[in-house]
């Protein structure tokens, strides 16, 4: 058996091991562990009670509370809305299920914190338009709504988060075997005591893993906060955070308050996880049937007619009214103006575009990091996930720790982790510069490329492979031939994940901007600080149309592709 | 006598007529089996007995209660019509425990808890689940879930029990299993069955009487014996068991084939009622074939083109001109080498109009 050659297979196997884990280590590991570093190791010593002091301060504390706060109602809030639009759509006789159940799904893609400047316009106490419209003409004496408060942070929240529960609850009551609720029926129970008894609690792992996910994102949001929230003084961890940096301009304290602060989030952020992977593993019951015949629909009767208009009601309230009220305050001449015809021109939008060199360097910027983090974050995904998936090889443990990490560190902590890391404390120094935002963008995207080439790769049976080998093809050869071929839908699929959301991003941004790297989402929120409403309104119509004709796009290419 | 009453039973999806006017009665304790190919409307016909699906037209009768007559605009919902159903993919909830899911129809009922503990235990007994009452079902192989959707569904005690299926998702040797402890709990608690199955030897072994079922029309409804013995129409022939087809041409009260490449013999002869007819069918089974010499004027001449050893059988093709027929035979039955020039006699030949 002396001629069997391990050696060099061996070598190709740890060079490509050795690699992820240096690109894990150097984009999202390192930068962590330099947080807790800072937060806990204080003039060469460990310092927790330090630490403690810090989170003890009223400022601190009270962003955490806030954090916690908002996090929780937005989590119940869009539980409850994710569900009960998931059961509408998928167990009753609505009209127009499919087009209500499309619409749901809008959110997933508008950028909240446009969607806050809109409610900003509508609802702030003062000026927002609503709130002006009963004042003056139903006789009102103050605001109907003060969308400068916890409820109203959460509620808007709720807009844009609540497709992760809908989406997870759908897809579990779609792929449910009907015969488990078909055999309670002929046990006796009515749909009530069905739904109540064995359809909620059969879903309930998607659901609370929706919840979790909403928790997780809405701990960690930085958008909604930071435009409705500081007016009236409320901050959570993230905007604190930013406030602390922002103002002081990386001093020590400043630094380190940061650091705690993170870490906080950090752990939350694992806590979750942990508790959303327990769920998913010890209750995902397997409940995909066999013989599909359609569920059981419920009869709304007379509620169908009522609901249907509720939905409607809700599709105009939440996705309609908030986009049309950005693009007509983007058409403009002056922010106060009446929406008359005479006051609305495209003016704003040819400024932005060709004159205005702030928003044209911000798109400019946001496209070209976009598409680069894309392709860097795409190829080292399908990297790092042959190496989880497919490879048997000794450290590889490590590797499937570290790939955990990049689901669980949120936009805000990447920041000011890449700030420790790139500032030149360790010879390289990145600060201001466009490439620490590239940095940083690789991080936080990290995970959907991950996500989306491992599951492409899991597809992927290893007889394949073998058959390759069987045929005469190297390991190369079958990997260029056979592998790769077949997981370029799940590459794509991370390209798109990646580049869109990257158009809009403003958590990682704002950390990381200097005067002339700028992103559209820095360009919106401070044009929008600045007082410049219109101009910023009308930016956020941009990319609003960026980021849909993108949608569009991609939604052509996976019908086309039958995915 | 009779219990369960279908009259008329229509159903239509859209353009599609799923089942045509469909008429049977069950009587009690009695096990009748729905029997067809995949898509004849058998599954559809269960389901609309249940109450899943709406009757486009008829009635369905368990008694003297009416269970679904659009006419009369009468759907009384499957909670209300008190049978015991089990499903091919077990439906077993994963989230209960074995005894609770067999509990849960008494729970609906609100029967006295005691009450409830007693009849659930006699289920599970009668199950052989006793043991794993407290389990979680997700523990179980497919059989002990399919025993716990049995137990769930006699727990209530039902008159009439609606199987869909239930052994196809097991294996092989579990389903014979099975099949005969569905049958011995039937016996002692003498509920009636309706048993849906594409199975045949499943069919046969359990049923009293079996409907056999095309196109969502019926073609035959009568006992095993005489199914197989007397199938309605060529599709039952073919249906059930194996069969072969030899193409024939009328010609002066006998037949011939139609490349005439050989002479059919005298003694075959097409019923009456058939001799008009362009082209018959000759219908026979592999098993009912006999070898004979080469002189039997009842024989009728082929070639051996295959032989095939089954282990208790010995399978035999035989080209009869260009078409060919197959011919079993147990294992000590000294038979022609392939090759070889055979005599062959019809012992039971049917005779059916080729369209």
């Amino acid at each position: 058996m002396s001629s069997i050659k391990t050696k060099s297979s061996f070598g190709v196997a740890q060079v490509i091991l050795f690699l992820s884990i240096a690109i894990l280590v150097i984009v999202v590991a390192f930068p962590v562990l330099l947080i807790l570093f800072n937060a806990f190791w204080v003039n060469d010593e460990f310092n927790f009670a330090g630490a403690l002091e810090i989170i003890k301060e009223p400022q601190t504390f009270q962003a955490l509370k806030n954090s916690l706060i908002i996090a929780t109602g937005t989590t119940i809030g869009s539980t409850i809305v994710g569900t009960f639009f998931a059961w509408l759509v998928t167990r009753t006789d609505l009209p127009h299920k499919t087009f209500m159940k499309s619409m749901f799904l809008v959110p997933f893609m508008l950028p909240s914190f446009i969607g806050a400047l809109a409610w900003k316009m509508l609802l702030s106490p003062n000026a927002g338009f609503i709130n002006q419209f009963f004042i003056q003409h139903l006789g009102f004496t103050g605001p109907i709504f003060n969308i400068y408060s916890y409820i109203g942070i959460s509620t808007v929240e709720v807009m844009y988060l609540f497709p992760f529960v809908f989406i997870q609850v759908c897809g579990a009551l779609e792929r449910m075997d009907p015969t488990l609720e078909e055999s309670a029926r002929i046990s006796g129970a009515g749909l009530f005591t069905i739904t109540r008894k064995i359809t909620i609690p059969l879903v309930m792992p998607s659901i609370l893993s929706g919840a979790l996910l909403i928790m997780l994102y809405s701990m960690a949001h930085f958008g909604t906060v930071a435009v409705l929230g500081i007016e009236n003084g409320i901050y959570n961890i993230p905007t604190l955070i930013y406030e602390r940096i922002h103002q002081s301009g990386g001093s020590f304290d400043a630094i380190r308050t940061g650091t705690v602060l993170a870490t906080v989030l950090v752990i939350s952020a694992a806590i979750i996880i942990y508790a959303q992977r327990k769920i998913l593993g010890s209750g995902h019951y397997q409940i995909i049937g066999g013989k599909s015949f359609r569920p059981m629909e419920l009869k709304l009767r007379g509620l169908r007619m009522p609901l249907m208009i509720f939905c409607l009601a809700y599709i105009a309230f939440t996705i309609v009214l908030p986009t049309v009220v950005i693009f007509l305050v983007g058409s403009l001449k002056t922010y106060g103006l009446a929406f008359t015809f005479d006051n609305l021109s495209l003016d704003n939008y040819k400024f932005i575009l060709f004159d205005y060199k702030v928003t044209r360097d911000a798109i400019f910027n946001s496209v070209t990091l976009g598409f680069t983090a894309a392709i860097i974050t795409m190829f080292a995904g399908v990297m790092i996930s042959y190496v989880i998936v497919k490879m048997k090889v000794r450290g590889k443990g490590i590797l499937e720790f570290l790939g955990m990490l990049p689901f669980s560190v949120p936009g805000s902590v990447i920041a000011l982790g890449v700030i420790l890391a790139w500032s030149g404390q360790f010879g390289i120094n990145l600060y201001n510069t466009v490439w620490i935002i590239l940095v940083a963008y690789i991080a936080r995207y990290m995970a959907f490329s991950l996500k989306a080439n491992s599951a492409a790769l899991e597809q992927v049976h290893d007889s394949l492979v073998e058959a390759s080998r069987a045929c005469g093809a190297t390991m190369w050869q079958s990997l260029r031939d056979i592998v790769l071929p077949l997981v370029r839908p799940g590459m794509l699929a991370a390209f798109f994940l990646i580049f869109l959301p990257s158009l809009r991003e403003l958590t990682v941004s704002i950390m990381l901007y200097a005067p002339t790297t700028r992103t559209i989402g820095v360009a919106i929120y401070t044009l929008n600080e600045d007082g410049e409403t219109v101009i910023s309104a009308a930016l956020a119509g941009i990319a609003l149309i960026i980021i849909i004709l993108g949608q569009s796009v991609i939604n052509h290419f996976t019908k086309k592709a039958g995915v | 006598m009779s219990y369960v009453r279908l009259v008329n039973v229509t159903k239509r999806f859209g353009d599609v007529t799923a089942v045509n006017s469909l008429n049977f009665e069950i009587g009690k304790g009695e096990c009748f089996s729905m029997l067809g190919p995949s898509g004849c409307g058998k599954t559809t016909t269960l389901r609309m007995v249940a109450g899943f699906e709406d009757l486009s037209d008829g009635e369905v009768w368990v008694g003297d209660r009416l269970l679904s007559s659009p006419k009369k605009n009468h759907y009384l919902p499957p909670e209300k019509r008190n049978f015991g159903m089990v499903f091919q993919a077990f439906a077993v909830w994963p989230h209960l425990s074995v005894y609770e899911n067999v509990a849960f129809p008494l729970r609906i009922r609100k029967l006295p808890d005691s009450e409830i503990d007693q009849r659930t235990k006699e289920a599970l007994k009668a199950t052989n689940l006793l043991s794993a009452a407290n389990e979680s079902p997700d523990f179980l192989s497919g059989g002990g879930k399919q025993r716990v959707a049995l137990a769930r569904a006699l727990a209530i005690n039902p008159d009439v029990m609606l199987l869909d299926e239930p052994l196809s998702s097991l294996d092989p040797h579990l389903r014979e299993e099975m099949r005969f402890e569905i049958k011995e709990l039937q016996q002692k608690y003498g509920f009636s069955i309706i048993y849906v199955t594409h199975d045949q030897s499943e069919a046969m072994a359990l049923s009293d009487r079996i409907l056999v079922m095309k196109l969502g029309v019926v073609q035959q409804i009568d006992t095993p014996l005489n199914i197989y013995n007397h199938p309605a129409n060529q599709f039952v022939f073919s249906f059930i068991g194996l069969s072969n087809f030899l193409k024939a041409i009328p010609q002066d009260g006998h037949v011939i084939l139609p490349d005439q490449s050989e002479a059919v013999p005298m003694t075959l002869k097409p019923p009456d009622s058939l001799r008009d007819a362009a082209l018959l069918s000759l219908a026979s089974r592999p098993s009912e074939i006999d070898f004979t010499h080469m002189e039997d004027p009842a024989g009728l001449h082929g070639i051996v083109s295959r032989k095939a050893f089954l282990g208790e059988i010995i399978d035999y093709q035989i080209k009869v001109g260009d078409q060919v027929l197959r011919v079993q035979k147990g294992r000590r039955d000294p038979g022609p080498e392939p090759g070889a020039v055979c005599a062959i006699h019809f012992l039971r030949p049917f005779w059916y109009k080729e369209k």
